[in-house]
C-alpha cells in the first residue's frame, strides 16, 4: 500500500505539470465518451425511426425485388402467398407494391416510385389514413422532401404515368392529400404513395405486392417460395456500416488528443526518471527493489488517467448530462443528408462505453508510463546514488 | 333463270350503290401506310431540333436501319455528343458514350428517360412500327390536314405486351403517309402527339421529312425532326448491328 500512497504524493507534489497532463487526457475522456455517445444515439435514432416507418419487424420481399437495382423493379412483384396474406389478414403485415412512374411537376419530367399500401394498416407507424378515396379522384401521399423538390403543395392534382403489367402506358391525375414529415428519407424522397387497391387495380396486379412489411415483435415467420424474408439484422446492417464508418473516422480525431496527452506523459516519466536518479539510488539502498522502483514510477504515470478520471467527472457529466438532455440541432440541408436523422441528435451514453474509455485510456496511459521505466532495470545503487543512469 | 340473273344483278347493283365513296378498311390503310414507308434497309440523316426552356439545340445522327428490329444511330453534332451511339437489337438497348469510353444497356427505369432531353423516350424508341400487328383500326371520319385528305383511324389495342393503348392517326389518302398521330393511355389521356409538317418524294415513296413529336404532359415546344437524307433497300455491312461496333 506504501507504493500507491507515494506515488499519488509524488505526482500531486510535481504540481503544475501534473495538472496540465491530467486536463489533456481529461478532455480525451469527455471527448470520447461524447463522440462515441453522438454516434451511438445517431444509430439508435435512425434504426428506431426505420423500423418505426419502413421496416417494421422485418420484411418479406418478392424474390426478384432489389431496392438497389431499379433495372429489376418492373419484374418485382407477385401474388401475395396464403400464409402471409392470413398474416394481413390478422393484421400483423401490410403489403406495398412498388412499380416506377413518371410525373410532370411544372411541366419537367421526372421519374419516381410509385408505392401502393393500404390505408387502414397500422403494422407501420406511416399516415397512410390520408389514402382513404372519399371521391373517384386518387389520393396521393407525399413527404416533404419530395414536396420541396416538386413543389407540390397540398391540393395540388398533378399526372402520374406508369406502365400497367402489360407494359401499357396509363395516366392519371391524382391529388395531394397530404404531405407527411417524416425523418426517414427512405418513405419520401422521389416517391408518392397512393392506396393500394387503386394501384392493384390500375396495375392489373391484383392481390399482388413487391414487398410485405410484418409488425414488430412477430414470431412465427410463414417460409414461403418466392418470397424472402429479410430480418431487422439484414434491413439495418447499412446503418450499421455507417455508424461503424462515422466512429472509425471519429476516433482519429480522439485518438490523435489521446496520442498527445501520451505523448505529455511519456515525456514526464522520462524527464522524472532522469531528474530523480538520486532519490532511485536512495530507495535502493533503502532496500526498495528495481521492481518496486518500476511499480512506483509506473503508478505515478498511471495516477494521472485516475486523476483526469476524476477531472473529467468534474466537468464533463454535467456537460454531457446537459447535452444528451439538449441534443445536438442538425445543420441546414440534414434531410438531404439520405440518411434517417432528425432535426436533433440525442447522445446515449452507456456503461459499457464508459466503463470502456476508462479502461482504455487507463491501460493506453499505464503502458505509456511503464515504457521509459525500463531504464530503471539496469541501474545500479552506487550509480543511482551519484545521479549517474547507466 | 332470267328472274335469278335479275336478281343477282340487282343485288350487284344495290351493293356498289351501298359502297360507293365508303372508306376502304382500317386494315388495308395501315397495310399500305407500311408498305410505304417499309424497307429491309435504310441509312438515314437525320437533325434533331430540342426545344427546351432554355432555348434550342440541335443534334445530328446517321441511322442504319434493317428491317424493324436492328438499328444502329451514331450522334454527328453537336460536339458535346459527337461519337455517342446506339444499337437497338430485338428488345435491347445499349447506348456508348465516348466520354466515359463504356457501353451502357438501357433497361428498366432509364427506358422512361428523354433521349438527349428531347420529347422521345427510349421507350418510344423501341416501339415496334408495324402498326397492323398491334392494333384493330377503324376509319372513324374524315379531314383534311396540311391541304390533304385524310382518313382519320382509330387504333385500338389488341392486346398484349403495348406501350400505347390506343392511337388516333391521320392518314394521306393519295400518299398513305401518317400526317399526324396522337398517343392515348389507357384511362384515354392524350401522352404524345406526332405532326408531318413537310413530306418529300424520295425513291418513289412519299417520306416525311419534317416533323414534330411532343409529350403532351411535358412543357416545350416539343422536338422537331427534319431528315436531311435517306436512303432506301441501302447496303449495309452485318459488322455495324453488333456491339463491337459502338466502340469503334
Amino acid at each position: 500500500m506504501i507504493i500507491p500512497k507515494l506515488a499519488l504524493r509524488n505526482l500531486l507534489g510535481a504540481g503544475l505539470r501534473t495538472w496540465l497532463n491530467v486536463v489533456v487526457l481529461s478532455l480525451s475522456f469527455v471527448l470520447i465518451i461524447w463522440l462515441q455517445g453522438l454516434y451511438i444515439g445517431m444509430g439508435d435514432q435512425i434504426k428506431e425511426a426505420q423500423i418505426d416507418v419502413e421496416y417494421g419487424g422485418g420484411q418479406y420481399w418478392h424474390e426478384s425485388y432489389d431496392p438497389y437495382d431499379p433495372l429489376t423493379l418492373e419484374d418485382a412483384h407477385g401474388a401475395v402467398p396464403d400464409p402471409i396474406q392470413n398474416k394481413i389478414d390478422k393484421d400483423e403485415a401490410t403489403p406495398v407494391l412498388i412499380a416506377q412512374a413518371t410525373i410532370y411537376p411544372e411541366g419537367r419530367l421526372q421519374v419516381i416510385l410509385l408505392k401502393g399500401i393500404d390505408p387502414a394498416q397500422t403494422v407501420v407507424n406511416f399516415p397512410s389514413q390520408f389514402l382513404v378515396q372519399e371521391n373517384g379522384e386518387i389520393p396521393a401521399l407525399i413527404g416533404t422532401r419530395m414536396a420541396k423538390s416538386t413543389g407540390l403543395k397540398i391540393g395540388n392534382m398533378i399526372v402520374v404515368r406508369w406502365r400497367d403489367a402489360q407494359g401499357t402506358f396509363d395516366a392519371r391525375d391524382v391529388y395531394i392529400a397530404q404531405i407527411m414529415k417524416t425523418i426517414v428519407p427512405a418513405v419520401d424522397q422521389g416517391q408518392i404513395w397512393i392506396p393500394l387497391e387503386t394501384m392493384r387495380e390500375l396495375m392489373g396486379m391484383q392481390n399482388e405486392a413487391s414487398l410485405v412489411v410484418m409488425a414488430k415483435d412477430i414470431e412465427e415467420l410463414p417460409v414461403v417460395s418466392g418470397w424472402n424474408f429479410k430480418s431487422l439484422e439484414f434491413l439495418l446492417a447499412d446503418v450499421e456500416y455507417l455508424i461503424k464508418t462515422k466512429t472509425t473516422g471519429g476516433s482519429i480525431m480522439y485518438m490523435f488528443l489521446l496520442l498527445l496527452a501520451m505523448l505529455a506523459i511519456f515525456n514526464t516519466q522520462v524527464l522524472s526518471i532522469f531528474r530523480r536518479k538520486k532519490e532511485m539510488g536512495t530507495m535502493m539502498a533503502m532496500g526498495f527493489t528495481r521492481g518496486k522502483i518500476i511499480q512506483l514510477f509506473t503508478l505515478e504515470g498511471a495516477f494521472h488517467s485516475v486523476l483526469a478520471g476524476i477531472v473529467a467527472a468534474i466537468y464533463g457529466i454535467p456537460f454531457l448530462v446537459w447535452f444528451a438532455k439538449k441534443g445536438w440541432a442538425m445543420p441546414e440541408g440534414y434531410d438531404d443528408f439520405g440518411i434517417a436523422l432528425g432535426e436533433k441528435l440525442f447522445p446515449i451514453y452507456t456503461a459499457g462505453l464508459v466503463f470502456g474509455t476508462v479502461m482504455l485510456i487507463l491501460i493506453v496511459t499505464t503502458i505509456v508510463s511503464f515504457l521509459p521505466t525500463r531504464k530503471i532495470a539496469k541501474l545500479k545503487p552506487t550509480d543511482a546514488l551519484r545521479g549517474r543512469l547507466s | 333463270m332470267k328472274q335469278a340473273f335479275c336478281l343477282f344483278s340487282l343485288i350487284v347493283l344495290l351493293t356498289a350503290v351501298l359502297t360507293a365513296g365508303e372508306p376502304p378498311s382500317g386494315e388495308w390503310i395501315l397495310k399500305r401506310v407500311d408498305e410505304n414507308i417499309g424497307s429491309d434497309n435504310k441509312i438515314s440523316i437525320a437533325e434533331m431540333v430540342i426545344h427546351g426552356r432554355r432555348g434550342s439545340r440541335t443534334v445530328k445522327s446517321k441511322s442504319w436501319l434493317r428491317g424493324q428490329d436492328e438499328s444502329f444511330t451514331e450522334y454527328l453534332a453537336p460536339a458535346r455528343e459527337k461519337g455517342t451511339k446506339m444499337l437497338k437489337l430485338g428488345d435491347q438497348l445499349w447506348i456508348y458514350l465516348p466520354s466515359t469510353d463504356r457501353t451502357i444497356k438501357i433497361s428498366g427505369h432509364m427506358m422512361r428517360q428523354s433521349v438527349m432531353g428531347s420529347d422521345l423516350s427510349y421507350e418510344d424508341m423501341m416501339e415496334d412500327p408495324d402498326l397492323q400487328k398491334l392494333y384493330d383500326a377503324q376509319v372513324a371520319a374524315e379531314e383534311v390536314i396540311l391541304e390533304r385528305p385524310c382518313w382519320v383511324l382509330e387504333l385500338t389495342s389488341k392486346g398484349g405486351d403495348i406501350a400505347y393503348h390506343s392511337r388516333k392517326i391521320w392518314v394521306d389518302k393519295e400518299r398513305f403517309v401518317s400526317l399526324r398521330e396522337d398517343r392515348f393511355a389507357r384511362s384515354g389521356k392524350l401522352l404524345k402527339t406526332f405532326e408531318v409538317k413537310e413530306i418529300s418524294r424520295i425513291q418513289n415513296r412519299w417520306v416525311p421529312t419534317r416533323m414534330v413529336f411532343k409529350d403532351v404532359l411535358k412543357s416545350g415546344k416539343g422536338t422537331e425532326f427534319i431528315l436531311e437524307s435517306i436512303e432506301f433497300n441501302a447496303d449495309i455491312p452485318e459488322h455495324v448491328f453488333t456491339k463491337a461496333s459502338l466502340r469503334k
